[in-house]
């Protein structure tokens, strides 16, 4: 079959042909068809909302659930990350003029002494997708650092991320800080990085240990949903 | 793996008449082969773990127990010669667990260098490389984080970093210009520190008295 037989004018397409194809774009990593993709579908008169939450949180779950399956590693998925953030680049400023449904705010960073942010980013990028408001302190957070943005953002939630075994007990101690100025009930605290486990999450008292980005997802949406039954 | 290595790896899994097991990371063979020969610790045999365990630290703990399983009975003694490689503490769990010593700190780049003197340093910008990980920087480097590939991806991996760190064990001025081209391609400032095989001579020395 020739190259010119394979190609797939993505305008042609149906829209339920289209998502499908964006999604399978979005697992390879192409980053012009998918800004390619979400253009067509902003003209067919798509909401923002439904582009970002369709296609490319759809395919990036996809995505994340190979990854924690084993048939996806760490560069392929950074190479559909990078699409994906291609197509909410479009997104994210008609996201805002259209409005989308808020679910939460979420201050979140590597620790003190970490530089590894890979998946602090991931993590970043699928909170935003799923409708949550980020506040990314980046890399090599002290105490004060998360402790000042949860309280200025009035977040609803700190995320710390860490990879090394070395720098992870620094999370106890953001933790014990909270607690040692009457805060600790303010914020949902939910750490993540390759080192950590469910147990070490529950003996430094966070609120959630989260495997990886679908994760942090599904667990910051329902802390938000028993905070929402509560009020 | 080539023809050298793979005779390397089988001299390291060489089973003898030790009365003494270390149970080490592959990365790791080539020094402790080094290190058993010149002081002549006979009675210490080396078996070594697939070095690509390195890049899945949470297949360290389970890969430890099944070879502390598979070799106990053949030995007065095992020792764990992985330092905690990225496990969160679960090697070290799994260890005591087991009733077998492994080497303290983070990680070869410590005990190479003095756990004491690496964390004194806390240069927590630097990409550290050993011999090993110099000769063998494309195989477990490079194309497993799909640079080889990808280049594009470079950035996110490497961006928070300042420099790359060589620590040598031996000298070698080819590892070390290799090293400093591999500094180029990850962007990185470049310093090389030699540091000889560091706390591992004595952790050894220390197994190997014990049952002299």
């Amino acid at each position: 079959m020739s190259d010119e037989e394979d190609d797939i004018i993505l305008s042609e397409l149906d829209d339920e042909e289209l998502v499908q194809q964006m999604m399978d774009d979005l697992y390879d990593g192409m980053s012009e068809e998918i800004e390619e993709g979400v253009n067509i579908l902003l003209e067919r008169g798509w909401t923002p909302y439904k582009i970002l939450t369709e296609p490319l949180v759809g395919g990036m779950t996809i995505v994340g659930h190979d990854f924690r399956d084993g048939i996806l590693f760490v560069p392929e998925v950074l190479l559909s990350a990078t699409a994906m953030k291609a197509g909410m680049a479009i997104l994210k400023p008609l996201l805002i003029e259209t409005g989308a449904p808020r679910m939460g705010k979420m201050v979140i960073g590597t620790v003190k002494g970490d530089i590894h942010d890979i998946g602090k980013n991931l993590v970043a990028m699928m909170m935003e997708g799923a409708g949550f408001e980020v506040v990314d302190l980046g890399i090599n957070n002290a105490v004060d650092s998360y402790l000042e943005a949860a309280a200025r953002e009035d977040a609803d939630i700190i995320g710390m991320s860490a990879l090394l075994t070395t720098t992870m007990p620094y999370m106890k101690v953001v933790i014990d800080t909270l607690v040692e100025q009457g805060k600790r009930d303010d914020y949902v605290v939910m750490v993540g990085g390759a080192p950590l486990n469910e147990e070490f999450g529950t003996a430094i008292g966070a609120d959630a240990y989260c495997r990886d980005a679908a994760v942090a997802v599904e667990t910051a949406k329902e802390f938000m949903q028993r905070r929402h039954n509560q009020a | 793996m080539t023809q050298a290595a793979l005779s390397k790896r089988d001299e390291a899994n060489r089973k003898t008449t030790g009365s003494i097991l270390l149970l080490a990371c592959g990365a790791l063979a080539r020094e402790i082969l080094d290190i058993l020969k010149i002081n002549e610790w006979s009675h210490i045999d080396l078996i070594c773990l697939p070095a690509q365990l390195h890049n899945t630290p949470d297949a360290i703990p389970d890969a430890v127990r099944e070879a502390v399983g598979k070799h106990r009975q053949d030995y007065e003694t095992i020792h764990v010669v992985y330092a905690d490689c990225g496990t969160g503490g679960i090697l070290q769990r799994t260890c005591d667990e087991l009733g077998v010593e492994m080497i303290e700190g983070p990680h070869c780049y410590a005990f190479f260098e003095g756990v004491t003197q690496f964390e004194d340093r806390d240069e927590f910008t630097a990409f550290y490389l050993t011999d090993f990980l110099a000769r063998q920087f494309d195989a477990f480097v490079w194309k497993p984080l799909g640079l080889d590939k990808h280049p594009q991806l470079r950035d996110m991996y490497f961006g928070n970093y300042t420099k790359l760190v060589y620590l040598s064990q031996i000298d070698d001025p080819d590892l070390i210009e290799i090293s400093r081209k591999n500094a180029q391609r990850l962007g990185l400032e470049f310093e090389h520190r030699k540091t000889g095989y560091g706390d591992l001579t004595p952790q050894i020395e220390n197994w190997a008295n014990s049952k002299i």
